[in-house]
């Protein structure tokens, strides 16, 4: 208990997170009700045939006639389940805003200008070994009216299903040395620090491209492992 | 090693989540109707849901009443299996949607007084389910 109170070993975010405004009346109150035999870890996921992807929606750079403004950045690793196992083949969704911070979504009402040649939003497959790759620009941090003069740090959204329905995962890829990470309260709802940790990618001079595109790396491990039927 | 931890699917999904046909799993089958509410009562107008089971999956994000539909079959199980994610859920919630005439399904585990917010409920032609995040009739989530 003690452990938990300090945050130790504790990588997920509670529910309840008052510093972040929204969880207030949108976190359950009552506990989970645990199912038995592990339940979730064996259920198959779902099928994804449903949702298209093509080769090129990889690269967020190459979606209109025009190249969009920002810094062009390569963003890839590789996707294991809690063995170190590669996930192959599983659907990896990306979005985030452009770099001047704004998102192309009708609900964002931020000042800063759209890109007529950025979207902002990808798919791809994880490849035998488990590895994804998006080309794409940094996005730029933007404000929001969680507290006074809040700003969130830029960040990728990331959605991935893996094999089972407890190995669904949404969540958000920070970037290294953002002076904006110590103040997020969405970031910092995670108790453990290196739990906040494993949410920031790092600069790699090997993925990065001469003349061309800087290169960062993010592993991303999804619940469950080898002990449950994962592969169907 | 330890898995990635959660972070919000925030307000800004609307523009690149959904797909072409996304909130029909099956062709010809029944609709679900439903509405996404949170602890004050009001409507969440921007919250994902996604249902499946078998080879059925769909995804359908709330409108601004906090409204969502699917179109779905009733699987062999008798519940759809539905997660929800929405600024503010720092991580998605796991429920069912159980069909009505299955309500004995419903895990044993789940208290008396709140099995009845797992089963839709038939309304005409259409299937009723409502998501309360919290508060009374909270819906019951699983883990």
């Amino acid at each position: 208990m003690s452990q938990l109170e300090n945050g130790q070993g504790d990588y997920e975010p509670p529910y309840l997170f008052p510093d972040y405004r929204s969880t207030v009346l949108r976190a359950p109150k009552q506990q989970p009700v645990k199912l038995a035999d592990e339940w979730f870890h064996r259920a198959p996921g779902p099928v994804f045939g449903r949702i298209p992807v093509r080769a090129e929606d990889a690269d967020l750079t190459r979606q209109h006639s025009g190249q969009p403004l920002g810094e062009r950045i390569i963003l890839t690793g590789r996707v294991t389940d809690s063995d170190g196992r590669a996930v192959p083949n599983t659907l990896v969704e990306v979005w985030q805003a452009n770099a001047a911070g704004r998102y192309l979504d009708p609900v964002d009402d931020h000042s800063a200008p759209l890109d007529p040649n950025f979207t902002g939003a990808g798919r791809c497959l994880t490849d035998a070994g488990g590895r994804y790759r998006f080309v794409t620009i940094k996005p730029g941090a933007y404000p929001w009216r969680n507290h006074a003069n809040a700003w969130r740090p830029a960040h990728v959204h990331f959605s991935l299903f893996g094999p089972s329905l407890a190995s669904r995962l949404v969540t958000q890829m920070y970037f290294p040395g953002d002076p904006l990470i110590p103040s997020d309260p969405v970031l910092n709802s995670i108790p453990d620090p290196r739990g906040r940790a494993l949410l920031i990618s790092r600069f790699d001079i090997e993925t990065t491209v001469p003349e061309w595109a800087l290169g960062y790396r993010w592993d991303i491990v999804l619940r469950g492992s080898r002990a449950t039927p994962a592969e169907r | 090693m330890r898995p990635t931890p959660s972070q919000t699917v925030g307000p800004f999904f609307g523009f690149a989540l959904p797909f072409a046909g996304d909130a029909i799993a099956t062709p010809d089958a029944v609709r679900v109707e439903g509405q996404v509410l949170d602890g004050a009562g009001e409507p969440v107008g921007d919250a994902l849901l996604e249902v499946s089971q078998d080879s059925q999956f769909g995804r359908c994000r709330t409108d601004a009443e906090g409204a969502f539909h699917f179109v779905v079959s009733q699987p062999e199980a008798g519940f759809l299996d539905v997660a929800i994610f929405a600024r503010g859920l720092l991580r998605h919630l796991n429920t069912r949607l159980y069909f009505p005439g299955h309500e004995d399904a419903v895990p044993t585990g789940v208290a008396p007084e709140r099995r009845q917010t797992l089963i839709a409920q038939r309304d005409g032609e259409v299937l009723r389910f409502d998501v309360r995040l919290q508060g009374e009739r909270e819906t019951v989530f699983f883990a």
